[in-house]
């Protein structure tokens, strides 16, 4: 510390303003706890509310929309070509979507009596963080929580300049929409923002490394996904890389393996994230590393470092929103002196694409992986009377339970509102309820909720 | 048609034991009532027989883990020879054997590795009081873990553990106050040196609790006294080879045990227990009594039932068969508990004296130290004799300076006249 610095005292620093650190902020302040927040951007929100989950899924909506719309002649009903105007879209979504909920986050801050600093914080030590930019100042504190999020991956070996590739940031500013738009990663985001463009009027080439969409994710689920992308996307190259990428001409020439060459118009490089653990002086502190970088916490969210503890995409995956923000509470209400643990058994995992695809707890390969004796039962939509009436029964319901005493470990679900409907199934895991309590569980009818409920009748028939 | 062993009920309130030893492998085809496991409760190292005949498919448990009552040992196959017992296979004549555990195991405890059964509310008050919840047996459907299981975990290792189940059912009086001590943090001691950490075995975290629980909640107060042994020495030596024709090694301790026990007789408030929780002293009509014995794995305490009652040689005979039985952790549940009063001998390692602490929840216990040839003064002679220290510790809740005095003063004078102890029965 240098003589003559602005010097704020607290009881709590937090190092990021995303989910995890709002959250852990808004906690700690609940808890009586002085908390300032220092964030670069001078706002709560982080990657999440300006540039993921929540422009993508306004987006997304959009989307869905559209290809409503277009289903909608299926059954008698022509809205004819639709007309779409980019800046009354991209208002919407700053002002009506991003807009709204960034003010309400900032008048919760002030209402819990948390203070913005902003300004890029640095360790100094294990007691003050330096605050640099407009407002530079050095921030004592006796505990600090680390929530600097992630950035998106840069495509390694394709060094390139220019507007045209986008990462999944630039890509959500929606400058034009591409005649023809190359996809690299068939990840989430990448199908996510693909079918975005796609429903826009894009055509759209994915190409994904691994011989399958989403991988790692549970083969049953992607498949209903996958067959929808085929309709949506002019193409799909699974097990295939882009060798090269030159800009030419205002449009982007890529080298796809086993393609000749094709011209786009613009290029989303959609590859993963990674953890914001650099530049932040940690190595003034006793927080450890792993060795991909990650912050190393136990499941108090505590850091190798006694006064310091770290939440969300900066300590690993899976790399979440509600997972980070559940890790806040935790850091909070640990550092309060409350018995509290990140001990939670389901992570919900949700790809916003259309057919959605949702999961949480051990699903069936993992529950190999790991040696446990299961059952699996499978419900397809077909049998469903409520996605016939909406005109989607491409869905599954898949549900995997420990043979033994019949608990519910895992769920995984693919078709319209997967994400909404596997908040029952994280209910069910975390609380240890067993199928035959799903099963007998009264859900409305006629639902896409039966679903769950239908599956796990389905193991207690199988089992009398 | 798998059929899972559980650990039983071993009774007295024993809720865990620890495995020392598994004595059959996976495949192996056992006898109803072999050997299977050799476990080590709070009392005792007991061999556990199988319950069954038939193959051993898996074993679930391993040396050195701490097994909780209801938790699955072995599981056994089917042996082509052995009919299953009906009563344990509601489902065995279906074709679907997947259905069966599910109905016959409703209480099926975790089996490695998962997550707990626990929602995450009880989870959180598991911490906050805590208990390490992987190790509570869930008593909800699928073995799911309730508040109740939580909280009847924390009780056994913060302390009420008594040895015998009188477990206060709280009546119309007063309950006394609780007594107990958090202990504080313990110093960085690495800042001074390297250290080690052992854990401690089963055995020596008993007797740990034990003796805290024991030293914490009861007033002690130790009498001093000395009984002039020489006649008792010269009778134990003269009987000791007529004695030993017979098979009986012929010790000072029998006679320690029947003057104690006769002592008791008269003064019955040493032979009981305080209910601090109804205000009420339970006097015990029968003279069971404990003798601490030294083994390699830490003190024990086995105990010989109505020695009031039993001819000192029997007692003498008893003792012996006892003794070893404990040494090589072969002693019953049964040797081992239901005592009323203890006496611990430290004469065989030396010292002048020692002040032993009450075997929790009595009232009394009574130590001696070598017995030592000494010039003692007796009618203006100085004569050598053979003096044995005594040291009676009591609870002070329950009896007085005096009461303790006079109740040593009654083990004394028949420790200086023993005849009497072989004519009082």
């Amino acid at each position: 510390m240098v003589m003559g610095d602005l010097v704020t005292e607290v009881d709590v620093a937090v190092l990021g303003g995303g989910p995890g650190g709002y959250s852990a902020a808004f906690r700690c302040a609940e808890l009586g706890l002085e908390t300032v927040v220092v964030e670069a951007a001078k706002r709560l929100g982080g990657a999440c509310l300006y540039e993921g989950c929540i422009p993508s899924k306004a987006f997304l909506h959009v989307a869905a929309v559209l290809g409503e719309a277009e289903r909608a002649k299926e059954y008698g009903i022509d809205f004819g070509e639709a007309r779409i105007s980019l800046d009354p879209l991209r208002k919407w979504k700053a002002e009506r979507v991003v807009g709204k909920l960034s003010r309400g986050l900032a008048s919760v801050a002030k209402a819990k009596g948390v203070a913005v600093i902003g300004g890029r914080g640095t360790f100094e030590d294990s007691r003050s963080i330096r605050v640099g930019g407009d407002e530079p100042q050095v921030v004592r504190f006796k505990h600090a929580i680390v929530a600097t999020g992630s950035v998106p991956v840069q495509l390694p070996g394709l060094a390139v300049a220019g507007d045209r590739i986008m990462d999944s940031t630039a890509a959500l500013e929606v400058p034009d929409i591409p005649e023809r738009l190359l996809v690299i990663g068939g990840g989430y985001i990448g199908l996510e923002l693909g079918q975005v463009y796609a429903a826009l009027g894009s055509r759209v080439t994915l190409v994904e490394m691994t011989d399958g969409l989403l991988p790692g994710v549970d083969r049953d689920l992607v498949q209903p996904l996958a067959r929808r992308s085929e309709k949506l996307f002019a193409a799909i190259h699974l097990g295939s890389r882009v060798a090269g990428l030159r800009e030419a001409g205002g449009a982007v020439e890529a080298a796809i393996e086993g393609q000749k060459p094709e011209t786009f118009d613009r290029v989303l490089v959609a590859v993963g994230r990674r953890a914001v653990s650099e530049s932040l002086g940690l190595e003034a502190t006793r927080v450890k590393l792993s060795d991909r970088g990650l912050v190393i916490v136990d499941e108090r969210c505590r850091t190798t470092d006694p006064h310091i503890y770290a939440v969300g995409d900066v300590t690993g995956e899976p790399m979440l929103a509600h997972r980070a923000m559940r890790q806040g509470k935790v850091a909070a209400e640990c550092i309060a002196g409350r018995p509290s643990a990140f001990d939670n058994m389901a992570v919900p995992a949700v790809v916003f694409t259309d057919p959605e695809i949702a999961w949480c707890g051990l699903m069936e390969a993992q529950a190999q992986q790991a040696g446990r004796t299961v059952k699996v039962a499978k419900f397809t939509w077909a049998a469903s009377g409520r996605a016939a009436t909406i005109g989607r029964s491409d869905g599954v319901t898949k549900l995997v339970v420990d043979e033994a005493s019949g608990r519910v470990l895992g769920v995984g679900i693919a078709g319209p509102g997967a994400g909404e409907l596997i908040a029952e199934a994280a209910l069910a895991i975390e609380t240890a309820v067993t199928a035959e309590d799903l099963a007998v569980t009264i859900h409305a009818h006629p639902t896409l909720s039966e679903g769950l409920m239908e599956a796990a009748e389905s193991l207690l028939h199988r089992s009398s | 048609m798998s059929r899972t062993f559980a650990l039983p009920d071993l009774g007295e309130g024993l809720v865990e034991a620890e495995i020392r030893n598994v004595l059959v492998r996976e495949g192996d085809l056992v006898k109803e009532d072999s050997p299977l496991l050799e476990v080590e409760t709070d009392k005792a190292q007991v061999e556990i027989p199988s319950p069954f005949s038939g193959r051993v498919e898996k074993i679930h448990v391993q040396p050195g883990q701490t097994v909780k009552v209801g938790q699955p040992l072995v599981s056994f196959g089917d042996a082509g020879d052995a009919a299953a017992p009906a009563a344990t296979a509601p489902g065995a004549s279906t074709s679907a054997p997947a259905a069966a555990p599910v109905r016959a195991v409703p209480q099926a405890p975790r089996t490695g590795g998962g997550p707990v059964a626990a929602t995450p509310a009880t989870r959180r008050l598991a911490r906050e009081i805590g208990v390490e919840i992987q190790s509570v047996r869930g008593t909800g459907p699928g073995g799911r873990v309730t508040d109740d299981d939580v909280r009847g975990a924390s009780g056994k290792p913060t302390g009420e553990r008594p040895a015998a189940p009188a477990a206060a059912p709280v009546g119309p009086a007063k309950p006394l106050a609780v007594v107990g001590l958090e202990p504080p943090p313990l110093p960085k001691f690495e800042q001074w040196g390297p250290v080690e950490r052992q854990p401690l075995s089963h055995l020596r975290r008993t007797i740990a609790e034990r003796m805290a629980l024991s030293a914490s909640l009861i007033p002690h107060v130790t009498h001093f006294d000395r009984a002039d042994i020489t006649d008792l020495n010269a009778m134990v030596t003269r009987s000791f080879e007529a004695a030993k024709q017979h098979g009986i090694v012929l010790t000072l301790t029998s006679f320690l045990l029947k003057a104690a026990a006769l002592a008791l007789k008269e003064h019955p408030q040493f032979n009981a227990s305080l209910d601090p929780g109804a205000g009420e002293l339970v006097l015990k009509h029968y003279c069971h009594l404990g003798i601490a014995v030294a083994t390699e794995r830490g003190l024990i305490v086995p105990v010989i039932r109505d020695v009031d009652r039993k001819p000192v040689l029997d007692v003498a005979r008893e003792l012996a068969a006892l003794a070893q039985r404990v040494r090589d952790g072969k002693a019953t549940l049964d040797d081992l508990r239901g005592g009323s009063f203890t006496v611990t001998n430290i004469g065989a390692l030396g010292g002048t004296g020692a002040i032993p602490i009450i075997n929790y929840p009595e009232v009394a216990i009574l130590g001696v130290a070598r017995g030592r040839e000494e010039p003692v003064v007796r009618n203006g002679q100085i004569v050598p004799r053979t003096i044995l220290p005594l040291t009676l510790t009591f609870d002070h809740r329950v009896a007085d300076g005096a009461d303790g005095a006079r109740f040593a003063q009654a083990i004394i004078r028949r420790l200086e006249a023993p005849e009497a102890l072989f004519a009082e029965w």
